[in-house]
């Protein structure tokens, strides 16, 4: 069968995973690709922890993502990093945003948040890519709400598309004020 | 064109394209879309209806007027709308009407998992499954045209990886299709018992060609491959037999579901030498299969319940084991969907957690009150059953002499659905039940639909505001209150006397969801950390924009708070402090 590349996107609920998604989409269809995505919407988007499966090639049927075949993961969070590992392949590349968000049973102390997540993940994970969104967001792009095209930025250094295509998609999708912000958000994911 | 687009969008598409002018839905996971979709068309006209059972009969209002008309629901929905739908199959339609309904396998947001593919069977009607996106378009037309062809409503039935999944669709210009003139024709359309004896005949009959229309249905067809290996499949789950199998087993891929084409079935199962049926849930189409003597194996193998996904079928069949990176070791935190920050159900739950009253809950984002640290819900089942359940529990405890007063909660949309025959009913039947209308001013969990108490259309137009208040008063209860979500004490003040008042009661909890847009700056809630003895008290609320720390000192993440400022009112030592904002308006 010809060559499908399979991505997640992983967080949680209400952190904003709808826009990376959907300018990736975009990208995806503006380079000619068969493209498939599944998510779930409803309950789950109350906080909860949320994922995004993305798969392209010449001809894709399932729009679900098998375990142990995803070719890159981009979580948004590190808990969510760790608990869609099984979805990457041995050789796959994992982009981790630096950040904790603690859910429910962490915050009634019922349960311990992984402090260590990006020591098992750098033990787990070959080619790891940690981004420090929040601070690239302020620091380069000068708007803390462009981390989700940061984050974008990064992945999107990883996966074999023109860059110009991503600065056009980027711009079509983020109001019209914000493209320039988003545009060095996005560079500043992509060196990071 | 070739847009990417989810299944739902898909079939609002299909609605503009193929000529419907007249959609109805009520919200639900995962069928919302298609109706949010269908709206800014300007080309048809679209509304939320009270509850599914009214959606359907709005919508064969509109095919008997003659418009294509098309509705849309849930999977637990269709049971609602079951009632008109198993008449209007003796009646049949005179625009074509489609009926979508959306099943959730794995339940991510539904009370139950139920396959809706019994229900074509059940109410005698064709049902037609897509399997993408581009299906999910082009068979909103398919259904129309065998809707008027065959005088029949049309079921669609989708599930979420179909609703939710997006693929590439190629969109064309809209076909206008003429209103239909309305002929009077009570044979046809009034089911009383002499005609609708005769219309029973007609049903079987049109079952009979519709089955025989199904053996050369261009969406049925076989696709052949190795013949040591047959698959029959529909749906979702012909994408992950393909994705599993490749092209090296043959498939026959049935779209239109019931009636199923036996002459095409006996074909393909000749032609392979071991076949298969690979269906999500029930052994729907295995069960029929083998009732025309056919050897097949389904659910020996495959899964009855739940998802199935190429990962379970490679496993199932190949037993194939995937997964390098295990992670079961690290006892990894669950992540639950919880009330959002600023949410008025908290407040709510609080105090009827302090009161410990058994709490009958019902559907929307308030079922997860049942979470810790509130864990206030007793019970969630359907639309509507919070104010019929807190009636019967009530009456075991006036009729025993026992304590069995309990409280029934409800949303204001879920109140309009299906909340007022429960309350007339508790009226009616010298209850004493409590019950508790968290109004929030929209339908919350679905994503903001209008409902009929928020004055606005899905059009976006004004229109009358429908007041619970004059509702439930309109109803017979006489000790009806309303009280501001937020405010702690007056919530208690008010549920207590509820309790205590001698027959049915309504309290009306009213602030908007924090989620809206445009509601007014309430500002932040902050901790004086000199003041913060450490207590926890505020983390009993389950907010999720306290942050406990490991030495134990609480603050609150100042992006996440909307200034609800019930952790300030649940604080003993005021060490929560209000920070900019107006007065809670």
């Amino acid at each position: 069968m010809a060559k499908v590349t399979n991505v997640l996107l992983v967080g949680v609920g209400g952190q904003g995973t709808i826009l990376a998604t959907r300018v990736l989409a975009g990208v995806l269809v503006e380079e000619g690709f068969d493209v498939k995505m599944s998510e779930v919407h409803g309950m789950s988007q109350r906080g909860g922890s949320v994922v995004t499966f993305v798969r392209y090639g010449d001809k894709v049927y399932s729009p679900l993502v098998e375990r142990g075949t995803a070719d890159l993961i981009l979580a948004f969070e590190k808990l969510e990093a760790l608990r869609y590992l099984p979805y990457l392949k041995p050789e796959g590349t994992l982009v981790v945003n630096d950040l904790a968000l603690l859910p429910a049973p962490v915050l009634l102390g019922k349960a311990e948040y992984p402090y260590n997540a990006l020591d098992i993940l750098k033990q787990k994970v070959k080619d790891l890519v940690v981004v420090d969104a929040a601070k690239l967001a302020e620091e380069k792009a000068g708007n803390v709400r462009t981390q989700n095209i940061v984050l974008l930025g990064a992945l999107a250094k990883r996966m074999d598309i023109p860059p110009g295509t991503w600065e056009k998609v980027v711009s079509e999708n983020v109001p019209p004020k914000t493209v320039e912000a988003n545009l060095k958000a996005f560079w500043a994911g992509w060196e990071a | 064109m070739k847009k990417l687009l989810s299944g739902d969008e898909a079939i609002a598409r299909g609605a503009y394209e193929y000529g419907c002018t007249f959609a109805a839905a009520y919200p639900g996971t995962p069928s919302t879309e298609i109706l949010e979709n269908i709206i800014p068309y300007k080309e048809i006209y679209a509304e939320w209806s009270s509850n599914e059972k009214v959606a359907l009969e709005v919508a064969l209002g509109a095919s008997l007027a003659g418009a294509r008309a098309l509705v849309a629901m849930k999977h637990v929905g269709l049971n609602v709308a079951a009632d008109p739908l198993f008449t209007a199959a003796y009646t049949g339609v005179n625009g074509g009407l489609v009926v979508v309904t959306a099943d959730e396998p794995s339940l991510h947001s539904s009370q139950n998992e139920q396959d809706n593919r019994n229900v074509a069977p059940f109410a005698k009607i064709p049902m037609l499954e897509p399997s993408d996106s581009q299906e999910a378009k082009d068979l909103v037309g398919e259904a129309f045209r065998i809707s008027e062809e065959f005088d029949t409503p049309v079921l669609l039935r989708i599930t979420t990886r179909i609703a939710h999944a997006k693929g590439l669709v190629e969109c064309s210009e809209r076909q206008e299709v003429p209103i239909k003139e309305y002929k009077k024709d009570v044979a046809k359309y009034c089911m009383v018992p002499a005609n609708a004896m005769k219309r029973r005949v007609f049903v079987e009959e049109r079952t009979r060609r519709l089955a025989e229309f199904g053996e050369t249905f261009p969406y049925n067809r076989i696709e052949w491959g190795d013949r040591s290996v047959g698959i029959i499949t529909s749906g979702i789950s012909y994408q992950y037999a393909k994705e599993v199998f490749g092209d090296g087993a043959s498939c026959l891929k049935l779209t239109l579901t019931w009636p199923l084409p036996e002459k095409l079935i006996r074909e393909f199962a000749a032609g392979v030498e071991k076949l298969y049926v690979i269906e999500e849930l029930d052994p729907f189409l295995e069960t029929q299969i083998k009732a025309m003597g056919i050897p097949v194996v389904g659910k020996e193998i495959v899964p009855n319940m739940y998802e199935l996904s190429p990962e379970i079928l490679r496993q199932k069949f190949f037993g194939a084991e995937s997964a390098p990176n295990q992670v079961a070791d690290l006892n990894l935190p669950t992540r639950p969907p919880v009330l959002c920050a600023g949410c008025p159900h908290r407040p709510v739950f609080y105090i009827l957690k302090k009161l410990r009253v058994p709490v009958m809950g019902d559907i929307g984002c308030y079922g997860l009150g049942l979470q810790p640290p509130l864990e206030a819900v007793d019970t969630t089942i359907c639309m509507g059953a919070s104010v019929g359940m807190a009636h019967g529990f009530q009456k075991v405890g006036a009729w025993s002499g026992l304590d069995r007063r309990a409280v029934g909660v409800i949303g204001d949309s879920t109140f309009f659905h299906g909340g007022m025959p429960g309350v007339a009913d508790m009226v009616f039947n010298k209850g004493g039940g409590v019950l508790l209308v968290l109004d929030n001013r929209t339908t919350a969990m679905t994503g903001h639909q209008p409902h009929p108490g928020s004055g606005i259309t899905a059009k976006g137009e004004p229109t009358v505001e429908i007041k619970i208040e004059d509702v439930v008063r309109a109803l017979g209860v006489e000790d009806v209150q309303t009280v501001d979500s937020y405010d702690l004490k007056a919530v208690e003040a008010a549920v207590r006397h509820a309790l205590e008042y001698d027959g049915p009661s309504v309290v009306i909890c009213r602030r908007a969801c924090a989620l809206l847009k445009g509601l007014p700056d309430l500002g932040k809630a902050v901790i004086n950390q000199e003041k913060c003895t450490k207590c926890h008290a505020c983390l009993r609320t389950g907010c999720p924009a306290l942050v406990s720390h490991p030495d134990g000192s609480v603050t609150i993440d100042q992006t996440a708070c909307n200034g609800c400022f019930v952790c300030g009112q649940v604080c003993p030592f005021g060490a929560i402090e209000k920070v900019g904002g107006g007065e809670r308006g």
